[in-house]
């Protein structure tokens, strides 16, 4: 059953193609019944998942000379994400309801990306995997290049790249990987099971942690992100920011963390800078990510920049908490991913859709003046709730996902905790900056009442909103209920290889 | 377990039920989200007097009085992370006077925002404020209690930039909500280093919540890099939280600047609840304050209740020094409240739970009494906030000024009958025989006689002396309406809370020491000969006869001769105006982190950016570049090179092609032309061939 959100979706794109032109409200009410569809089988699933099962969706040969299979499996921490991409899936349609310039396209396009990530979160065959990461990059580049603002061919180009560098990184890993371990199978269990030699965990571990992590954010490798997060449209941010960088770091806590556990646990033998293995490095990076970010986004003058570099250092909590290695951490890390996806989903809403669709501008100097709380209280209103949650205000889902990733580098890294909190802290500046010049004018600026007056706050966005606050919210209250699912899957058979290291 | 223990988070939950009620209906329904609010919290109070009264009874047969419900939040693993809440003489206190308070103030808002647009939705922050409030009251966990607190947070810095459209009030709300979440910062580490070293954030679970004796030994037996031990390390980074949210040098700058608010909310939660909560917080983790190695010698010092009491006694001082010098009424009662709450933590560090939560008690009541008194002025005078064009309003607003008297000398600690006078007392009692230093105390007894300096000043350019408000400033819309006194709803609460203000210091008085013992759940016991203690007695007199020395200065300078023009210079500016003006600028604090942190912070990000610009995306170019250099120059070898050969080749092909192609031109002539030429050709070759 749960093969059908990749089916429906990709199937809702085809459909969509044979349109005629002129249907563009049944194309978008189309493209939001297959979101709902989509969801609904998500969610269904994860309301008869049995806690800490891997559940085999679908499994047939594909390629058998070479032990490759169309296998489709679910867990707990798949599930959870896959709930976040059809949430992503509905609001980010709700926030185009807009889009005229060739609407069919763009559903179809947007359907295709939900479709791939769809598949990248079931498939546990990793040939097929790496498959559904490359059918993501396809639609990603059209969406932004034909329907993107601001640079969009360069914003286009550059996200391309880096995914097509970043896939190539994880191939060359996996092929190696597969050579290595008999060219049976590319099955991810198989794969984890086989005892790689250390040598080979020493170079192959961070080849792929990065191919994959260059997705998720990590810095240096972040500059596509804001880039191509302020290129996009609305839907297309919110999908980036939304589920594209948790793809990344979902192929690094499922992939590469449980292939090479040895690789990420074993010191070098030797300290660079006090650096003694790959595991440093990558938390001295992602905290680096995480202050780094908060700072960029201090000094920005677009809107959509604040909020692109804000992506970074939220995703810089989800690496972090993956180099914990310890339960709090990396339930943590899982819940982040969740929580960054609806925040970050709807801080671009109100940047793309609400804000920019209607003053066209994102410069933080020109609209402060238009007095954006009077014209347009509703995305105001939902600016502040959502730079509440991102700052991680307690009844938000991003209090507890940070707090969670903070205690867990408390006990793996005492030292770095002081520079997360930092990150906190630049974190509620950085929101409140924005936050104050694009919504309340600044004393001793004349206000510009806009002309025309700007269109109100339509009933799909307001929807999309809601949906969105209302999640994290009830997350915030209430995680045990992705909780439940996520901390038996990170106790499963498959991460048996980091339980062995050092799992707390 | 009792209903009223089970039941108790409906305390803070009703109130925020109505805000998130009140959120939702339109702003034109003002009466329903004002009685909506009044009537959550008039609920809630009448829940705290039964929580309280329910203490009392368990107190008065000596049973245990701390009752404790904890609760499964979310689980890791094989850890739960629980949340609760817990009913001891502490929390039944604290939740009986923000409930009390807040219901007043409540009230008084009613008559105040009367004429605000936006009356609804100042309701809605009111009782979503009061609910985190008490939710900090009743936690029983310190994440619980730190997401109160932030909600806390949220709702002062929604309040205090209530009037967005003041510059000045949104630029004051976002510097308390940046400043406050500085010290919470180090709270939030805390926190964690806490549940890192204790496993649990409950402060009472039966023996194992992190307070209780088994989690506190541990702590104090770790001992960190630094040599400090782990309890005290934590304690310190909480205590910064506190000093954060209670204004204590140097995390006070928000405080005055939050005093653009509308004025119930500065009571409310800028004299009375809010700025408290960081002294209850101390309060409530005093096991963790006081945790030392040997646990059995009561009332040995630690450290961090050294630093408790350092920071106390500076701010105290301070927050008096720069009142002196103030002209707004509002900021002179803020600088005040900083003062006193410096006390609170000093009587904290010098005296234990008791003595500071006395004062804060007392102080909660006559501060809020000032500050709505300040208000009913304010409202009174049209808005106007200077209390040098103010004067003569004591025949005007007859209840406004005696209630206002009554809270001016409460606060000055005015012997005997007013409740100032004991809960300073007990304070500076302790401090003065404290075992490390007697500095304190003397620092006290200094702050004791400004504030009454200080407070005379006050009463006397406001009260006093003839009205210099048409006189001064005929461009303000003030002119027009007199002074007035204010409507019932707003005098009322200040009557109940003058008569508070004088009756509640009888609640701790040496000879009846009833809140003491009601704190450690003992019996009371009246007992006059505590007064011919020699000691108590003569702190006693000397902190009254400082007081009367306070006030008779503020008499030689401000009362002797009434003030007349509102333009004159200030009577102790006269005398010593380089002081006084170093004093009318705050000490220059704001200046000062204006140019230090602020500076270097804005320094830092923009060399992030740059860097963020320029190396990572100059990297980033600079790769591109160079791939576009590849580019260029296989373009190059693909045109000039590759592609010429090809296009050599096909030239070639093409012009042997065309020279053949004549060949075959489709004209008979050609054809017979060239059967000619070939007929000629043949004849010569075989004659030639003959031949030879």
């Amino acid at each position: 059953m749960l093969a059908w959100t990749i089916y429906i979706s990709f199937l809702g794109a085809l459909v969509l193609l044979l349109l005629p032109k002129a249907s563009v409200a049944s194309a978008r009410i189309l493209a939001l019944l297959t979101a709902v569809a989509g969801f609904a089988i998500a969610l269904t699933a994860f309301a008869q998942h049995r806690t800490g099962e891997m559940l085999t969706v679908v499994r047939a040969p594909w390629i058998p000379s070479l032990g490759i299979e169309y296998h489709l499996a679910a867990d707990g921490i798949s599930l959870t994400l896959l709930l976040l991409t059809g949430i992503i899936a509905i609001s980010g349609i709700l926030f185009s309801w807009n889009i005229e310039h060739r609407a069919q396209e763009f559903f179809s396009f947007y359907l295709l990306l939900i479709g791939a990530v769809y598949g990248v979160f079931l498939s546990y065959d990793l040939f097929l995997l790496f498959v559904f990461y490359e059918i993501v990059i396809i639609p990603k580049y059209f969406l932004i290049a034909i329907w993107g603002s601001t640079r969009r061919e360069y914003g286009a180009m550059k996200l391309a790249l880096y995914s097509f560098i970043g896939s190539a990184m994880v191939l060359i890993g996996l092929i190696a990987a597969y050579v290595r371990a008999g060219a049976k199978s590319m099955a991810l269990g198989d794969l984890a099971q086989y005892p790689f030699p250390l040598h080979f965990q020493m170079w192959a571990f961070p080849l792929v942690f990065v191919g994959f992590a260059i997705l998720a954010g990590l810095w240096p490798f972040h500059t596509w992100a804001p880039t191509g997060h302020v290129a996009a449209p609305t839907a297309a941010s919110m999908l980036l920011a939304g589920v594209v960088m948790k793809l990344g770091a979902y192929g690094c806590l499922r992939v590469a963390m449980t292939l090479f556990p040895l690789g990420l646990l074993t010191p070098w033998g030797l300290h660079v800078l006090g650096l003694g293995s790959w595991r440093d490095v990558f938390a001295l990076l992602a905290v680096i990510g995480i202050v780094y970010g908060a700072m960029v986004a201090l000094v920005q003058k677009d809107f959509k920049f604040v909020i692109g570099y804000s992506s970074v250092s939220h995703m810089g909590f989800v690496l972090l908490g993956l180099m914990t290695l310890n339960q709090i951490g990396l339930s943590g890390a899982v819940l982040q991913m969740f929580s960054h996806g609806i925040l970050a989903g709807l801080l671009f809403a109100v940047v793309g859709r609400m804000v920019y669709d209607r003053t066209h501008t994102r410069d933080l100097a020109t609209l402060g003046p238009m007095n954006l709380n009077k014209a347009i209280p509703f995305a105001a209103v939902t600016f502040v709730v959502a730079g509440m949650a991102s700052m991680g205000l307690p009844g938000f889902s991003g209090f507890v996902a940070e707090l969670m990733v903070t205690i867990g580098v408390w006990r793996a890294f005492p030292v770095l905790t002081v520079c997360v909190g930092i990150g906190i802290v630049v974190g509620v500046a950085y929101i409140w900056r924005a936050m104050q010049k694009a919504f309340f004018a600044e004393a001793g600026v004349e206000s510009v009442t806009p002309k025309p007056p700007l269109p109100p706050i339509t009933f799909p966005e307001r929807l999309g909103a809601v949906l969105l606050i209302g999640t994290s919210v009830l997350i915030g209250l209430y995680p045990q209920l992705l909780l439940n699912v996520i901390v038996p899957a990170l106790n499963s058979p498959l991460f048996d290889g980091l339980r062995k290291g050092s799992w707390q | 377990m009792p209903w009223i223990v089970q039941n108790l988070w409906l305390v803070p939950a009703l109130p925020i039920l109505a805000a998130g009620v009140s959120a939702l209906v339109k702003q034109r329904n003002r009466v329903f989200a004002a009685s909506l609010a009044i009537g959550s919290m008039a609920i809630s109070f009448l829940l705290s007097v039964w929580a309280f009264a329910h203490v009392l009874r368990l107190g008065s047969y000596g049973a245990i009085t701390r009752q404790a419900v904890n609760f499964g939040w979310f689980q890791f693993g094989s850890e739960w992370l629980k949340l609760g809440w817990v009913l001891d003489p502490l929390a039944a206190l604290m939740l009986l006077m923000v409930a009390f308070v807040g219901l007043l103030i409540f009230i008084y808002s009613i008559g105040y925002m009367a004429h605000d647009e936006n009356f609804t939705r100042f309701f809605c922050f009111l009782a979503l404020f009061a609910g985190a409030m008490l939710g900090v009251v009743i936690a029983n966990s310190l994440l619980l209690l730190f997401m109160c607190w932030e909600i806390v947070g949220l709702t002062s810095y929604l309040l205090i930039g209530f009037w967005y459209a003041n510059p000045r009030a949104a630029a004051a709300a976002k510097k308390a909500f940046i400043v406050t979440r500085i010290g919470d910062l180090a709270f939030f580490l805390g926190m964690v280093w806490l549940y890192a070293q204790a496993g649990t954030l409950l402060f009472y679970d039966g023996g194992t919540g992190c307070l209780e004796h088994s989690a506190l030994t541990r702590l104090v037996a770790q001992t960190t890099v630094i040599g400090m031990v782990a309890s005290t390390g934590i304690a310190l980074l909480i205590f910064c939280g506190a000093a954060g949210k209670s204004g204590q040098v140097p995390l006070h700058v928000w405080l005055p600047d939050a005093m653009e608010g509308p004025t119930p909310v500065s009571a409310l939660i800028h004299a009375a609840t809010m700025v408290a909560a960081g002294v209850f917080l101390i309060a409530r983790i005093y096991p963790l304050m006081s945790a030392h190695v040997e646990m059995a010698i009561p009332f040995t010092t630690t450290t961090a209740l050294q630093v408790v009491t350092w920071v106390g006694a500076i701010t105290a001082v301070f927050g008096a020094m720069i009142a002196v010098a103030h002209y707004d009424i509002k900021r002179i009662l803020a600088y005040s409240t900083i003062s006193q709450l410096g006390y609170m933590m000093m009587g904290l560090g010098v005296g234990g739970v008791a003595v500071g939560m006395f004062h804060l008690i007392t102080h909660a009541f006559f501060k809020s009494l000032l500050f709505l008194g300040a208000g009913s002025v304010i409202h009174g005078c049209s808005g106007e906030q200077d209390i040098r064009r103010m004067g003569g309003l004591g025949k005007l607003m007859p209840i406004t000024f005696a209630t206002y008297a009554v809270g001016m000398l409460a606060l000055c600690g005015f012997p005997l009958f007013f409740s100032g006078f004991w809960s300073k007392d007990a304070i500076l009692h302790a401090a003065h025989s404290w075992s490390v230093s007697q500095s304190p105390f003397y620092m006290g007894a200094f702050g004791a006689l400004l504030t009454a300096f200080y407070m005379t000043r006050q009463v006397y350019y406001v009260f006093g002396g003839k009205s210099r408000l048409a006189a001064t400033s005929p461009g303000l819309h003030h002119a027009s309406t007199p002074p007035h006194e204010s409507a019932a709803v707003m005098t009322i609460p200040l009557v109940i809370l003058a008569a508070f203000a004088m009756l509640l210091g009888l609640v701790g008085t040496p000879a009846w020491p009833w809140l003491q013992s009601f704190l450690d759940s003992q019996r009371t016991v009246v007992n006059f000969a505590a007064f011919s203690n020699a000691a108590l007695l003569s702190v006693m007199v000397s902190a009254s006869l400082l007081v009367f020395l306070g006030l008779g200065l503020g008499w030689w300078f401000y009362g002797r001769t009434p003030i007349v023009d509102a333009d004159a210079p200030d009577a102790l500016g006269q005398l010593q105006p380089r002081i006084f003006a170093v004093l009318g600028h705050s000490f220059y604090v704001d200046e000062m982190y204006g140019a230090t942190i602020l500076r270097l912070n804005a320094w830092w990000s923009r060399a992030c950016d740059w860097i963020d610009r320029w190396v990572w995306n100059g990297a980033v170019q600079t790769v591109s570049y160079l791939v576009l250099g590849f580019a260029w120059l296989d373009y190059f070898l693909d045109t000039q090179v590759l592609n010429a050969g090809f296009d050599e080749g096909c030239q070639g092909v093409s012009r042997g092609g065309q020279i053949l192609a004549l060949l075959q031109g489709g004209r008979t002539q050609s054809y017979l032309r060239m059967i000619g030429l070939a007929l000629i050709a043949l004849v010569v070759f075989l004659l030639w061939g003959a031949r030879g």
